[in-house]
């Protein structure tokens, strides 16, 4: 008797778990707010990207709920820091989903962070648009994983496209950091497809990270003079590369690529001619950029955007009309809408292709010219 | 030919800055056999100054120069004085962990007020391009080679030359002798203390001239590459330093230009250890017997 009223009340316990769960899941969709999760590194070393793109998805959210929200339905987004550690965003993530209960998720902004959260995301089937992880395996074997930015070898093969075509270049050396991925992976892809176009790679020199004399390497490529140099890391090394160019008197045309901006302030002599591949430029003549630009000044104490900015604008856009198309917040409704986007953002147009990757993305080229970024043409490799 | 030249010139280049430096580390080990640490940061607080001298006061060439150098001189007095002086009687051990100590200290400071992120040196040198025989050299080059050349010759002149010079030597020969022939030992060992330090702060400001960026952690590397230099010359002997400076700037600039980037400093440092093997005297260096 007594083991029969224990299973009885068993049963009853497990009964009105299985509704509460369900009320749960319901309140997803309910009420007259959707939430969107935001993750990304809002303190520490890196804090600039994740507060960067933090601050490009407030306005887009702003603007969205200021022109109706979707559907009549405000976005309401929940920012949580990840401090750029992978058991942090791990946490957050979770607690995003458990807490928070968000239909979507725009984030991490590196890609460590977004390795880290991508197989849990990918069990609970979130719909998640990265702005800014540029590591290829964030979205490869995850069909409800997007990314706004393009691949690290895409803006590679741009650069290479623009030196061909633009400049007419027949011959160009590479300068890479070795143990860098990022300058290693941009630098082998822009030698293939400069190969591709028929051109000559004459040189390809290497350095570590932590040397600060290039004059050897130089004065090896002075002497081959090629009419192009592709240089692809960051500013602190990318600076006195060029200075060291101009003291040489070497004449060629340096090309680099998304990790140069910011050369403009502080070398704007040594880089003054040289070109580099961006996600958008600030004086771009396109109506959407400059409104954006406006925007973001007016809510962010005249502050410039960069592009972490410009991308994480576009990844609330994208999702918040993936949501608008789908009609609901059901997951494999908003994967499938984001499948089929076809958004004209400030970075350029976004369509994703099978992996999740944006498809035939604009690469913006910029002159640096007087120390200042200067729009110079849109490349969409082909 | 001609790319041969221009490389050789760079090793000049690198090589000058590198004797530069080294000599500071050869005239202290010779005086107090002491390795000074914080000889690097010395040269890193030099090119501070030079720095702050020419963006902040806009001062003429030769101030931005020799004022740094004055500054360091006086400081590295007062490291000697604050740091190794009470450990003069200590074990070496001592006073080597405390040279690391005060190294870590100084380049904690510089990231305490400069911050992390790189200075960009303006060029303070006129820049044009002089072509000698073929080759194109660049005149902050030329600047640099000679500046370091017209010291080194200098300090020469001065230990060789000089009755402070001859107290500097005859306290790195023997110093209880010394004290017995008159000679002021703790004022000569700041003396030392001072032409080194000048003379590292004057290779901290040329090495950022030449590479453009200043930033706490400036003095490691050339500091360790111009320790390497005053070993492979023979530690404690000032011509030493300066043909080990040389070596090394040439065999790094030439590695790099011939075999490989990635191999520069592995080479470098293969050279330290044959030398340490086969002839730990360095290559100025004399096999003198301890007597018992």
């Amino acid at each position: 008797m007594k083991k029969r009223v224990v299973s009885v009340l068993l049963a009853v316990i497990f009964t009105a778990s299985i509704f509460a769960f369900a009320g749960c899941s319901s309140s997803k969709s309910s009420g007259d707010t959707i939430k969107v999760g935001f993750l990304g590194p809002l303190s520490g070393d890196v804090a600039i990207y994740g507060k960067s793109a933090q601050s490009g998805a407030d306005l887009a959210v702003k603007e969205i709920n200021d022109a109706g929200g979707i559907n009549g339905k405000k976005i309401e987004l929940v920012a949580y820091d990840s401090k750029g550690d992978q058991t942090e965003a791990i946490n957050a993530y979770n607690r995003l989903r458990d807490q928070d209960e968000v239909v979507a998720v725009i984030g991490g902004v590196l890609s460590g962070e977004t390795l880290a959260m991508k197989d849990i995301m990918v069990q609970d089937n979130m719909p998640v648009l990265t702005p800014t992880a540029t590591a290829v395996d964030v979205t490869t074997d995850a069909p409800n994983v997007f990314r706004a930015c393009f691949l690290d070898d895409y803006q590679g093969v741009a650069a290479a496209n623009f030196a061909t075509a633009n400049l007419t270049a027949k011959t160009a050396a590479i300068m890479i950091c070795k143990g860098n991925p990022y300058s290693e992976g941009v630098g082998a892809a822009f030698s293939t497809q400069f190969a591709a176009n028929g051109g000559t790679v004459v040189d390809q020199e290497s350095y570590s990270a932590s040397d600060k004399d290039f004059s050897a390497q130089l004065t090896k490529i002075k002497e081959l003079n090629p009419e192009v140099v592709f240089v692809p890391d960051y500013v602190q090394i990318v600076g006195p590369i060029l200075q060291k160019a101009k003291e040489l008197g070497i004449t060629a045309k340096f090309v680099g690529a998304d990790g140069w901006d910011g050369v403009q302030t502080e070398y704007a002599d040594a880089a003054q001619g040289n070109y580099f591949t961006n996600h958008y430029a600030a004086d771009s003549p396109s109506e959407k950029v400059q409104s954006f630009i406006k925007a973001y000044k007016a809510a962010n104490d005249n502050k410039d955007p960069n592009s972490f900015s410009a991308l994480g604008y576009d990844a609330v856009y994208t999702m918040s009309d993936a949501i608008k198309t789908a009609g609901s917040t059901e997951s494999d409704a908003v994967v499938k809408a984001l499948n089929n986007t076809n958004y004209a953002g400030v970075t350029g147009n976004l369509k994703f292709d099978a992996e999740g990757n944006p498809k035939d993305k604009e690469v913006t080229i910029i002159k640096i010219d007087g120390g200042q970024l200067k729009f110079e043409t849109t490349i969409v490799n082909k | 030919m001609d790319l041969f030249l221009q490389q050789l010139i760079n090793g000049l280049n690198v090589g000058s800055i590198y004797a530069l430096i080294a000599i500071g580390y050869t005239m202290v080990y010779g005086i107090i056999k002491l390795i000074n640490f914080a000889h690097g940061e010395i040269m890193m607080f030099g090119a501070y100054f030079a720095f702050i001298f020419a963006t902040s006061f806009q001062m003429p060439i030769w101030a931005v120069l020799l004022i740094p150098m004055v500054i360091m001189a006086l400081a590295g007095v007062a490291v000697e004085f604050i740091a190794y002086r009470p450990l003069r009687d200590a074990p070496r051990l001592s006073a080597l962990i405390t040279a690391i100590g005060v190294s870590l200290f100084l380049q904690n400071l510089a990231l305490l007020i400069f911050k992390a992120d790189p200075k960009v040196m303006p060029k303070i040198f006129p820049e044009t391009m002089i072509s000698l025989g073929g080759v194109e050299i660049n005149s902050t080059t030329l600047v640099t080679i000679g500046l370091s050349l017209f010291f080194m010759v200098l300090l020469d002149l001065y230990i060789r030359k000089t009755k402070q010079g001859r107290a500097v030597r005859a306290v790195s020969e023997d110093k209880d002798a010394a004290i017995l022939m008159g000679i002021n030992v703790d004022r000569t060992i700041s003396l030392t203390f001072a032409m080194g330090s000048a003379l590292g702060a004057l290779g901290g400001i040329l090495y950022s001239v030449a590479y453009v960026q200043v930033f706490p952690t400036l003095g490691v590397m050339p500091g360790l590459k111009a320790f390497i230099a005053a070993v492979l010359g023979g530690i404690g002997i000032i011509p030493g330093a300066m043909l080990g400076g040389f070596i090394i700037g040439m065999v790094e600039t030439m590695t790099k230009a011939y075999i490989s980037t990635t191999w520069a400093d592995a080479i470098v440092y293969i050279i330290l250890i044959l030398v340490l093997l086969f002839k730990p005297t360095g290559i100025l260096g004399k096999n003198t017997r301890e007597k018992v």
